[in-house]
């Protein structure tokens, strides 16, 4: 009886529910038909991202397959995870994930706190003209390319370079820095913080210029020092940005950038410059073994993905703070 | 008491906070100044290591020698066409649609926020587009570079975000009241109102069209269509390391020798001729910079 009494009463729910989205479904078109051309706005971006970003999502199947450039992606062969197990089985998987990730777990490690104590650093600063020079200084290589940022590191570290001059000059013994291939991710990870420090601290100092300079008369008067209105007011102020930047960080923690480590490779440093992009690069383009590099390049973004997904997801319980 | 300590601990910690950003400030700046000075210096005595604060023994040849290359020429004029051509598509494509997406009645706002969102998460990877770029007969030609990345999801966020904070409401709605149509209302009445956000993001966009080099080595064959940055991986990156080996491997003097002056000139020369363009464009956005923008994107 009971049950029953439930199931009509969820019936007439579920009618009167029917007529509100059938209402709701006259207005949503009124509303579309109404606001076509902002629709008409959004097209340019749509078809972009279909095309030049969902296309190749469908083309990722070759991964899976034995690419024929005549049959197509669609008519090439089936070979299931083939691609996978051979990538798993060569030497150079183990040494080109390896070196992915200790790359940049180096820069995460190194590069995520800099940023956020030149941002701290920076906010305690009264004198107004000091700042804004350090911050315009600091923000300049930010606009270096990569192709003259590693330039740069070539002249500058060679036996030759500033760097081996400076040295000399008080009383140092030059280094060959560049051929010394274990100082390949110093070299690659301290560049990058010369680089971005600046940049990295705006979206910090934006954040500290958002907290309530009450709190910190409140602090003031109960005899906060700088040191604790720093660590009680101003870091726990900023610690949303921060956790959401980690989150993206450790998110494309497998995303070596391409374009610096390529230019900084060469033939003596590969044992600990190949890195997981540039390896898809060379076996996908210049071996021209489609399938096997793109399932390389899968793998990558797969774990990109869960790492993102599962640092998300701990975060949200933990903090309350989450992209999604 | 209290007081007087206080100020005494204030004072201590004034002196390490200026110490080290004068030391930052000192690792960032001196690099950029040793360029300039190197690059109008004597390549014998930068190599010397006579030049370290000042330049010595002035003499403009790297620049004449830059301007007389005709690979460095084409490659800046490539460059050029890339820059403005390409930041005036992503303008195109990413402000109105950004608008778009700030508009709370555009009926599927959610549905396509996701399908934009989720590339910048997941993506086909190089092959698959590589593959697509053939197939649409774009290798090897210009608009294999204006096209690709024509938007992204990123910028479009921030945009988002600063209309959402900057068009009032009641702008919208007085101007439906009117029977202004949608189009008159984005480009009569908020494109005007949007100049800081284009600014920014034409910066945003204008940079990274200016150093990018991936996108020429992945789809460029032809030097005539190399940007500026493929040729300057030639000459900076390429030939110093063969420069290196050279100098490990042979005894050769002379002519090499002669050759690596000239060639250690014309870098220093080279990176302040590519750099300068986009280190001028900053100041005039910069002051949208800071606050607005930049907020708004972390609250979006």
């Amino acid at each position: 009886m009971e049950a029953k009494y439930q199931l009509n009463q969820s019936s007439d729910l579920a009618k009167g529910e029917m007529k509100k989205v059938k209402i709701k479904k006259g207005k949503t078109w009124k509303s579309v038909a109404k606001n076509w051309q902002l629709y008409i706005l959004l097209l340019p971006a749509l078809l972009y991202f279909i095309i030049f970003h969902y296309v190749p999502m469908y083309g990722v199947q070759i991964a899976f397959k034995d690419f024929i450039a005549t049959k197509g992606i669609w008519g090439s062969p089936w070979v299931g995870l083939k691609h996978f197990r051979n990538f798993f089985g060569t030497y150079s998987s183990r040494i080109v994930i390896k070196n992915t990730i200790s790359i940049s777990l180096y820069s995460l490690l190194a590069g995520f706190p800099i940023p956020i104590i030149l941002a701290l650093l920076l906010n305690e600063v009264k004198n107004e003209r000091f700042k804004k020079l350090v911050q315009n200084v600091t923000y300049a290589p930010h606009f270096i390319s990569t192709v003259v940022m590693v330039g740069m590191i070539l002249i500058f570290l060679s036996p030759n370079g500033i760097i081996n001059k400076l040295r000399e000059l008080v009383g140092l013994e030059a280094v060959p820095y560049l051929t010394k291939d274990y100082l390949f991710s110093d070299i690659y990870v301290w560049s990058g913080i010369w680089q971005n420090m600046g940049w990295g601290s705006i979206i910090y100092l934006a954040a500290l210029s958002g907290i309530d300079p009450q709190l910190h008369e409140a602090a003031i008067v109960d005899g906060a020092s700088r040191m604790q209105r720093i660590f009680y007011i101003n870091i726990p102020g900023i610690l949303p940005t921060i956790i959401i930047m980690l989150i993206l960080n450790v998110g494309s923690i497998m995303n070596v950038g391409f374009e610096k480590i390529y230019l900084m490779q060469n033939p003596f440093n590969l044992k600990y410059s190949e890195v997981i992009s540039t390896y898809v690069y060379k076996v996908g383009l210049l071996d021209a073994k489609y399938s096997f590099s793109a399932a390389v390049n899968l793998f990558n973004t797969i774990i990109n993905l869960a790492l993102l997904v599962t640092v998300n997801k701990i975060s949200k319980k933990v903090s309350d703070v989450y992209l999604w | 008491m209290a007081v007087i300590k206080e100020a005494k601990g204030d004072k201590i910690f004034n002196i390490i906070n200026y110490t080290l950003l004068t030391i930052i400030l000192i690792i960032t700046f001196y690099p950029l100044l040793f360029v300039v000075i190197a690059s109008i210096s004597n390549p014998d005595l930068i190599n010397s290591g006579e030049v370290i604060l000042l330049p010595k023994d002035v003499s403009f040849d790297g620049y004449r020698r830059i301007f007389q290359d005709p690979r460095i020429l084409n490659g800046y004029k490539n460059t050029i066409i890339y820059t403005v051509f390409g930041t005036l598509i992503n303008l195109g494509v990413t402000i109105p649609a950004a608008y778009a997406l700030s508009r709370k009645d555009l009926v599927g706002r959610n549905v396509f926020t996701l399908i934009f969102a989720f590339t910048m998460f997941f993506s086909g990877g190089l092959i698959p587009t590589f593959l697509l770029m053939k197939n649409l007969h774009l290798l090897n030609t210009r608009w294999a570079i204006l096209l690709l990345g024509a938007t992204n999801m990123w910028n479009i966020v921030i945009t988002r975000t600063f209309f959402e904070s900057n068009i009032p409401l009641e702008l919208q709605e007085a101007a439906e009241l009117d029977g202004c149509s949608d189009f008159k209302l984005f480009f009569s009445i908020v494109l005007p109102l949007a100049s800081p956000i284009i600014a920014v993001m034409a910066l945003f966009f204008g940079v990274a069209h200016w150093n990018n080099y991936f996108k020429a080595l992945i789809y460029l064959s032809d030097k005539k269509l190399f940007p500026l940055q493929l040729i300057l991986r030639e000459i900076l990156v390429k030939s110093e390391f063969d420069a290196q080996m050279l100098l490990i491997g042979s005894h050769d003097t002379g002519t090499l020798m002669e050759e690596l002056r000239a060639a250690e000139q014309i870098k220093y020369a080279l990176i302040i001729v590519a750099t300068l363009p986009v280190m001028l464009a900053y100041p005039f956005v910069q002051k949208y910079f800071v606050k607005g923008v930049m907020v708004g994107a972390i609250k979006g």
